[in-house]
């Protein structure tokens, strides 16, 4: 058991050490004139607003998609399933590219979002598809059919039963399928990359921002707009585990 | 009415966001016939790409899997001191981005980092080399078979390994003979989602790598430089390849699922 807790310091502790280490090295002063620098602010907000957009819009398709994939019956509905996983199998690089190669400059379509923050809108959409989906699933999957049944029944029409039978049963797990997309788009790099252009101040995410400090010899920089993202991330990862806990405190009871 | 309005949002958004995307890179790819695409991805540097990422991602699926395995053990059953924080770092690596990795190793081996003078003085190049890309590769695969394992760990309980120790079997054996029959479905699914994961790292190996054309250029980092170089057939031929990897990875995947179903 040792060697696991070796392995892991080794690997993940010791990384992450040195970046908060790097990232204090300048005192107090220096990490807030990093992260207040105005091009890391502009950075850090594109990427909240669209992470906190991406959500939204996962929230609404994720569940209509699990839903038709659940409670429809249609051809194809196996494949259809089946390339629901895609963007997680996708390197994220040949994600942003096929993108860009239907909606960009060249696209056939004649839309062109390229270097635009729609662009990173999209990107972020594909990458973040599979987990709303996944996690409404299985709830909507074993949910009592009979509790809609007498909801309908009594007279309730489809929206109704939907509002306050289906919905409330499968509400933490669209929370935590957006949690997981959150925490991903908050650090999405490769998808991002080719389609955004990386303009600062308009079409610059964190993570882009960070390689550029990087590139440019600047890991202080980068350190300190790394420890907020790692602190994000670190949130939104002790939130999902504690509604993992709210949400299964009767089976454990 | 509204089943179909449900069916048609539903599907078109999947068809707008993904199969239309996708399915445009392999009409590309093959626009000019099977010939130039194949020339693509048969060039020198092409086929170093392919085989570096296919020699890193041989040492870090069996690293992972076999860390995977013990680690979960130590979770699901044993207490040992500093078991919550083992916990909570199995699961950072999920919702890290892959940047903030590549500068965590580079603060770490590169020449201004802590062990940057000793490496030098030993002659170590970790940076910009194949051992940090595959340390970035470890860190950020390293959780799925862990994940896959715990929950069905978990749920096969302790009473069959008991027993096989009253019937006096050593701890491998009752590994070898009866944890292990229990979670190989569990293990394999982790496996496939590590090397779906190790063939396809973009970001961290990004910066570790220096994108050394021919040395530590991988395959995705070749789908980069390909397009920024304007050479498209070049950069939609890669991506076809890393796709067919992705899409023979979800083959395998739901052959797992049903298996684990049943389970």
């Amino acid at each position: 058991m040792g060697l696991a807790t070796a392995y892991l310091s080794l690997i993940v502790l010791l990384p992450l050490a040195a970046l908060v280490w790097k990232a204090g090295q300048g005192g107090r002063t220096g990490f807030w004139a990093a992260v207040s620098d105005p091009q890391a602010v502009s950075a850090l907000k594109l990427t909240l607003t669209v992470s906190v957009a991406v959500c939204l819009i996962n929230a609404v398709m994720g569940t209509i998609v699990a839903w038709i994939l659940v409670r429809d019956r249609f051809v194809g509905q196996g494949v259809v399933n089946a390339i629901v996983d895609l963007p997680f199998a996708l390197p994220t690089i040949v994600a942003g590219l096929t993108l860009l190669a239907l909606y960009g400059p060249n696209g056939p379509v004649g839309v062109n979002v390229a270097f635009s923050r729609a662009a990173v809108l999209l990107a972020l959409l594909f990458v973040t598809l599979p987990f709303v989906i996944r996690t409404v699933q299985p709830v909507l999957l074993e949910l009592d059919r009979e509790m809609e049944e007498a909801a309908a029944s009594l007279g309730a029409g489809p929206i109704l039963r939907f509002r306050h039978v289906v919905f409330p049963n499968l509400f933490p797990a669209i929370l935590s399928g957006v949690a997981l997309a959150f925490a991903r788009a908050i650090g999405e790099f490769g998808s991002v990359v080719l389609i955004s252009g990386n303009l600062p101040f308009k079409t610059e995410v964190a993570s882009v921002f960070i390689f550029g400090r990087i590139e440019s010899g600047d890991p202080s920089g980068a350190a300190a707009v790394s420890v907020v993202i790692l602190l994000i991330s670190f949130g939104v990862l002790l939130g999902i585990g504690a509604l993992r806990r709210w949400t299964t405190r009767h089976d454990r009871a | 009415m509204h089943k179909w309005v449900l069916r048609f949002l539903g599907l078109s958004y999947l068809g707008v966001l993904l199969a239309a995307p996708v399915g445009l890179v392999f009409w590309r790819t093959f626009e000019h016939g099977f010939g130039p695409a194949w020339d693509a991805v048969t060039t020198p540097d092409a086929k170093h790409a392919l085989t570096l990422t296919v020699l890193i991602a041989a040492i870090v699926v069996p690293a992972n899997t076999v860390f995977g395995v013990i680690c979960a053990l130590a979770i699901v059953r044993r207490r040992f001191p500093g078991k919550g924080l083992v916990n909570a770092l199995v699961d950072l690596p999920l919702a890290l981005s892959p940047v903030v990795v590549g500068l965590a190793f580079l603060l770490l081996y590169s020449r201004n980092g802590w062990f940057g003078n000793w490496l030098t003085d030993h002659g170590i190049q970790v940076v910009f080399a194949l051992p940090g890309m595959i340390l970035v590769t470890i860190f950020v695969s390293l959780p799925f078979v862990v994940r896959e394992v715990v929950p069905v760990l978990r749920e096969i309980g302790i009473e069959q390994e008991q027993a096989a120790a009253t019937l006096g079997a050593s701890p491998f054996q009752t590994f070898r003979r009866v944890t292990l029959p229990a979670i190989r479905w569990a293990i394999g699914y982790g496996v496939v989602l590590t090397m779906a994961r190790s063939l396809g790292e973009f970001g961290a190996v990004s910066v570790v790598s220096g994108h050394i054309v021919g040395k530590t250029e991988t395959m995705t980092l070749q789908v980069q430089d390909r397009f920024q170089a304007f050479d498209y057939v070049g950069a939609y031929a890669g991506s076809v390849v890393l796709a067919l990897l992705a899409i023979g990875t979800l083959l395998v995947m739901s052959l797992f699922k049903p298996k684990e179903a049943t389970r």
